[in-house]
């Protein structure tokens, strides 16, 4: 994988069984693309439901908002302070808005595809959508979160 | 425009971002938007974002750093749009 891409991931504050980003695809100051396979044996599955398991829309959040958001985040941070060690990265989710149009079954490889809307001020607002191996969308809304590196003192 | 239009004018962009805790009377001028009137610090954001569509203005990010009260607020607009 291109080391752009590597040098995202490496800073993702996120590990199994709670990380939902497999690779990067595509990365620019406006847009970010990557891609997520789910595990079929994910914890969840054996509790949503009791009888099929479906992938819950909060764990679908999650993955939009990890490559959408935090990803891309981390990209246009890095752009602007080259120097950093991002030792001190803080991701706060702010706000959701998505609609759910498709489940999502496990062994389902999606792709996340966010594009900026702003980042200012700390505040990254993306529009992403998620789209299944068929490229029909899964869900799609609006994803804002400060991300930002915070000095020693916090 | 004077410190009341623009106060005025304030006015409802913050009541938008208010928690649903914190009473629209409590707003004043000398509060401190983050630490007493309780807006986060993502909806401060969106409060900036609206005042610079309101006043066609943009905010720098020292800006943003000296905004803690509507009264700051009003001395950063006056001062983009040289009203003295």
């Amino acid at each position: 994988m291109d080391t752009k891409f590597e040098n995202i991931l490496k800073r993702l504050p996120y590990q199994e069984p709670f990380l939902f980003v497999d690779e990067l695809i595509f990365i620019s100051e406006e847009k970010a693309e990557g891609l997520y396979t789910f595990n079929p044996t994910a914890y969840f599955y054996e509790g949503h439901f009791k009888e099929i398991a479906v992938t819950p829309g909060v764990i679908l959040t999650e993955c939009m908002a990890q490559i959408g958001v935090v990803c891309l985040g981390i990209y246009l941070i890095s752009k602007t302070d080259s120097e950093n060690s991002f030792k001190n990265l803080h991701i706060v989710l702010s706000n959701t808005n998505i609609d759910f149009l498709k489940p999502v079954y496990p062994g389902e490889t999606v792709s996340v595809v966010s594009k900026k809307e702003y980042f200012r001020f700390n505040k990254l607002k993306c529009a992403v959508n998620m789209l299944n191996s068929r490229n029909e969308i899964i869900c799609k809304g609006t994803i804002s979160g400060m991300v930002k590196i915070s000095g020693d003192e916090a | 425009m004077t410190t009341e239009q623009i106060y005025a004018k304030l006015l409802p962009i913050v009541k938008t971002y208010l928690p649903e805790d914190v009473s629209e009377e409590a707003i004043a001028a000398d509060k401190d938007l983050t630490g007493e009137l309780n807006i986060n610090s993502a909806h401060l954001v969106d409060v900036v974002l609206d005042v610079e569509d309101e006043f066609d203005v943009e905010f720098a990010n020292a800006d943003m750093e000296n905004l803690r009260t509507l009264n700051d607020a009003i001395a950063i607009i006056k001062q983009k749009l040289n009203i003295r």
